[in-house]
């Protein structure tokens, strides 16, 4: 199985590469900048689909097809359904007339040009800060890698076993929680 | 035939693994036709299946016994105003049954219609089927809200809200198939949709057998929850007509809602083939470890030619059993040309199947083969079709809450213990 | 189709005073519960022109208000300026899908105020056709009940064979639905040559397919979720609404008029009444079918017993009943249809009224399905068995 794995990536040959992360990352932004200029929020809603999906394409790009896959699943599929059946009901025509950024905008700025800084940083420094790891992944399949990190390989525990289940359980209290607080009073 | 179609037909990987662009754009062409066209005649069998278990003749007048109404109402679908109503958000309104369609045709790319006959077997193929399925929700909701009308937005809550509900105890009964795929020498299971057919072949088992009952039990939870999440009868609580006209896309007509129309039947087909996939075996022929050698090969080669000749026969039984009136000649005539032209279709699988036994022939036995898996592959999916019609002629609706209840409480318990179960005997067993 | 108009608001103003006469706050839909939809009159589910404005808590109903009056023609007004015989036609228009029955009370409750009585062979005549009748309604309920739940396949085995029962009606009279079958004081025609085979036929053609129609529907797990418990009313409310026939046996009650107070010649046969014990839509649907049996069995000892002489009584080509009033009833399909005529001596009823099964039933709706969902709405409209003709008159 995994020397059969191992052919595919081997003759699996990237197709213009660049232009797909271009178009895929501009698209991101566009998008991205359209959820928080558009008045009407399912328009927004919808612009944020576009954007959860062009990151999973660059998911994607990044042989990481698990991530991405869960991507849509849970983010485009799931939370943004969620998101949608919410804003579904919520009066339009008072978010025409709401004032929007808040004051809080020049805040907003500062924290995103500090992100920003950051990220420039880090794609300066970064082939010396983080060591490029893209060549170790071909060796088996993506989602076997992640299952390996996540629930340990070979009978030994993984390295972030512990971390996943307290992750899983916080989920579960807050599950939990919601459905509390929203059950009637009989 | 030219030199870069006949290597490719021995090839063993899917145009997508193979890096193979030309064969990639042809497989999603022929893709995209097939499934429309299956679209159109799925519409025209569930009229006439339906019009026969409800002791009526369903369509009889255009074309021999209505064949000719798919394009009929294609056409006039094409040609109806289209109307966006006053209060609609226009461009989420234009927008939503692309969403839907999209989604729906785009599941097809890993669909494996045998070992290498799918545009692309992706290392997540099932996951990538289930999250672009669940992708077409958003059309849905998105089209309910667009219309303003109280019906479509109710319809689409509804319809929304079972879709999601549904794809939780449908993932965790395609987990229990995922985990049967490991149990293999190595111990990893896969995800690809190829590699799952793989593994049963590996196995020798359609994993619908497998540690009988629960591939049975986990398997028919994924029937009842697909054809929830098609929102199929009797689970069509957002076409309720009889509560809310007609649920999501009230408010739509003529091209935009024939885009639905193809989204749903589009969506029927792939839920059927991953249930195919996951749990049928996909691509292989029914017995293929009971009853091996060449004899039992040819015998099952000729499977599709021999169904043509039947389909051929049917034609001409229709074509003897028609009225003797001058005003029938031309259905008649209509009716003997598309006969014999199964009956030729018939003739050629027939051909490839007798002369593409040996590997030396003049046409290459991987023809034959692939010829095989497809059909196969199409006759299990049809099955599915049928039980389609089949519970919609039968069954009464279930109301929402109950509909609820099902997925929640019945279906979702059941699917989980499946899945722990089969996870506690495939370690015992390893 | 959906308003939440002031309209609405102020017709349900008895269940909504605190939506209508409460604060002047600007409606906001997120903090208002209660949602008013209104129900028809042009939907698929009302079975014609009842118009059901409905007070919802999201799915849940918390309260009804059948608007009628859709298909009001004034029937009993029309009466008051017809002579007897001439309004004979009038009452087959009121439930169109059980015209014998109409017209049975009708002639049944004149030759009452003229002390007349029609000879045996009418009276038998009479119940077959009217049992007839009652298997023709209960078809036609059969179906549109089981498509309103979403079976689509029922209605056309029930129209099926309902077709049979018109087939008769046709050749008796000439007409399928309104069919003006009877006359005071008897029937105009003579049974048909070959009427009694025909009626044997249809006896032993329906037989098997009532069991059809129960083989579909009767164990059905989705249809008995849908139907059970669904709509239930007691025997007690039942009696205090008023609510009569089927729906009324199906709480336990065993009234029949045509046991209680028989008529016509039912005296003389043999039949049961089918009671049920919860009073909910799927006992509804079992009385219903086994009342098809009991209709089956009746029409069997008539045409097996129709006796041989006249079909018209003695009387005077001018009908001019003598000064009084007379209440008569008759067990419709629906329940109890009665007729209730004041005769001032003239060629015209002075006043005539009548008591509609529908429409006193229809009164059981909002007891029935409060608390219940939207599409339970649906259901319960179809278990009433409602036609529109005669709860609007």
């Amino acid at each position: 199985m995994n020397s059969a794995i191992n052919a595919t990536n081997a003759t699996m040959a990237p197709v213009a590469t660049p232009y797909f992360f271009y178009g895929l990352a501009t698209l991101a932004i566009v998008s991205a900048f359209l959820v928080i200029t558009r008045r009407n929020v399912v328009h927004s809603a919808l612009a944020l689909i576009v954007t959860l999906l062009s990151v999973a394409g660059l998911y994607l790009m990044l042989y990481a097809p698990f991530v991405a896959g869960v991507q849509i699943i849970v983010y485009a599929g799931g939370v943004m359904v969620l998101f949608l059946f919410v804003i579904m009901l919520v009066n339009i025509d008072r978010s025409y007339k709401e004032k929007r950024f808040s004051g809080l905008w020049p805040i907003g700025l500062a924290a995103a040009s500090a992100l920003f800084t950051l990220f420039l940083f880090a794609f300066i420094k970064g082939r010396a800060l983080f060591p490029d790891r893209m060549m170790l992944l071909p060796e088996s399949s993506n989602t076997q890698q992640i299952a390996g990190l996540l629930y340990g390989d070979a009978g030994k525990m993984g390295q972030y076993t512990f971390a996943f289940e307290i992750a899983s359980l916080l989920l579960l209290v807050a599950i939990l929680a919601a459905v509390v607080m929203t059950k009637k009073r009989a | 035939m030219p030199d870069f179609v006949t290597s490719y037909l021995g090839s063993t990987l899917t145009p997508g693994e193979a890096g193979n662009q030309f064969w990639a754009l042809v497989y999603v062409f022929v893709i995209f036709a097939g499934v429309s066209l299956a679209v159109m005649s799925m519409n025209w069998l569930e009229r006439k299946a339906l019009a026969h278990f409800q002791i009526r003749l369903g369509p009889m007048r255009t074309g021999p016994h209505g064949l000719l109404q798919p394009i009929a109402d294609a056409i006039k679908l094409l040609l109806k105003e289209d109307i966006i109503p006053a209060g609609a958000d226009r461009f989420v309104f234009w927008v939503a049954p692309l969403i839907g369609l999209l989604a729906a045709f785009t599941v097809y790319t890993v669909i494996p219609f045998g070992p290498s006959q799918a545009v692309s077997d992706m290392n997540i193929g099932i996951l990538f089927m289930l999250g672009v399925s669940s992708l077409g929700v958003l059309g849905v909701v998105v089209a309910g809200w667009a219309s303003n009308s109280n019906y479509p937005l109710i319809g689409a809550l509804r319809s929304s809200a079972q879709m999601v509900s549904y794809e939780v105890a449908m993932g965790l009964a395609v987990v229990s198939a995922i985990l049967m795929t490991s149990l293999n020498e190595t111990g990893t299971g896969t995800l690809s949709m190829i590699g799952i057919v793989r593994a049963q072949q590996e196995q020798g088992v359609w994993f619908i057998f497998k540690f009988f009952p629960l591939g049975l039990i986990a398997f028919i939870v994924f029937a009842i929850a697909m054809v929830a999440e098609t929102n199929r009868a009797p689970f069509d609580m957002a076409e309720a007509e009889s509560e809310l006209t007609a649920g999501y896309h009230t408010e739509y007509s003529g091209l935009r809602w024939s885009l639905f129309m193809l989204a749903e039947y589009a969506a029927m087909i792939s839920v059927s083939s991953i249930a195919v996939t996951l749990w049928l075996g996909g691509w292989m022929r029914p017995f293929s470890r009971l009853l091996r050698g060449s004899a039992w090969d040819l015998i099952f080669s000729l499977f599709p030619a021999v169904t043509f000749m039947g389909l051929a026969a049917v034609a001409f039984v229709g074509v003897v059993r028609m009225p003797r009136r001058s005003d029938f000649k031309v259905q008649k005539i209509g009716l003997a040309v598309f006969g014999w032209l199964l009956g030729f279709i018939a003739l050629m699988l027939l051909i490839i199947a007798i002369a593409g036994r040996s590997n030396g022939a003049a046409i290459p036995s991987t023809v034959n083969q692939s010829i095989g898996y497809i059909y196969w592959f199409l006759l299990k999916v049809a099955v599915f079709m049928y039980l389609f019609i089949w519970y919609r002629a039968t069954w009464p609706r279930y109301r929402f809450d109950q509909l609820m209840r099902v997925g929640w409480k019945v279906l979702l318990p059941i699917s989980l213990t499946v899945l722990v179960a089969t996870a506690i005997v495939g370690i015992l067993l390893s | 189709m959906t308003l939440s108009d002031e309209n609405a608001a102020n017709i349900v103003a008895g269940t909504t005073q605190d939506h209508v006469s409460g604060n002047d706050s600007p409606k906001t839909y997120l903090d208002s519960n209660e949602l008013i939809i209104n129900m028809g009159p042009q939907h698929p589910a009302t079975h014609g022109v009842l118009r059901v404005i409905l007070k919802l808590d999201g799915e849940r109903v918390l309260g009804t208000e059948c608007v009628i009056g859709y298909l009001h023609r004034g029937v009993e007004k029309i009466a008051e300026n017809r002579t007897y015989a001439m309004f004979n036609p009038y009452v087959d228009r009121m439930d169109y899908v059980a015209a014998v029955s109409n017209g049975l009370g009708y002639c049944e409750a004149v030759e009452k105020l003229l002390n007349v009585e029609a000879p045996a062979r009418a009276k038998y005549i009479r119940v077959i056709l009217a049992e007839l009748n009652r298997i023709a309604s209960h078809q036609l309920w059969l179906g549109t009940h089981a498509l309103d739940i979403g079976a689509m396949t029922p209605l056309f085995y029930t129209f099926r064979d309902r077709e049979e029962i018109l087939k008769i009606f046709e050749k008796y009279c000439g007409a399928r639905l309104t069919t003006h079958a009877f006359r005071i004081g008897g029937c105009l025609y003579e049974t048909y040559a070959g009427f009694e085979k025909e009626v044997k036929n249809f006896v032993k053609f329906v037989t098997p397919k009532i069991d059809e129609y129960e083989a579909l529907l009767t164990g059905n797990r989705i249809w008995m979720e849908r139907t059970k418990n669904v709509g239930v009313i007691s025997g007690p409310d039942c009696i205090a609404l008023g609510v009569t026939g089927p729906v009324l046996r199906a709480s336990g009650v065993q009234w029949d008029v045509r046991k209680a107070q028989p008529y016509a010649a039912y005296s003389e046969f043999e039949f049961e009444i089918p009671v049920g014990t919860t009073g909910d839509t799927y006992d509804r649907y079992l009385v219903r079918m086994s009342e098809m049996r009991q209709s089956l069995r009746i029409i069997e000892q008539a045409v097996n017993g129709l006796p041989e002489g006249p079909i018209m009584a003695k009387v005077p080509k001018v009908i001019k009943p003598p000064v009084g009033e007379i209440y008569h009833s008759i067990e419709s399909p629906k329940g109890e249809l009665g007729y209730f005529i004041v005769s001032d001596g003239t060629t015209q009823p002075y006043r005539l009224r009548v008591r509609p099964p529908s429409f006193v039933n229809l009164q059981a709706l909002d007891v029935m399905v409060r608390g219940l969902l939207v599409a339970d709405v649906v259901a319960v409209i179809g278990t009433i068995d409602i036609v529109l003709g005669e709860v609007d008159r």
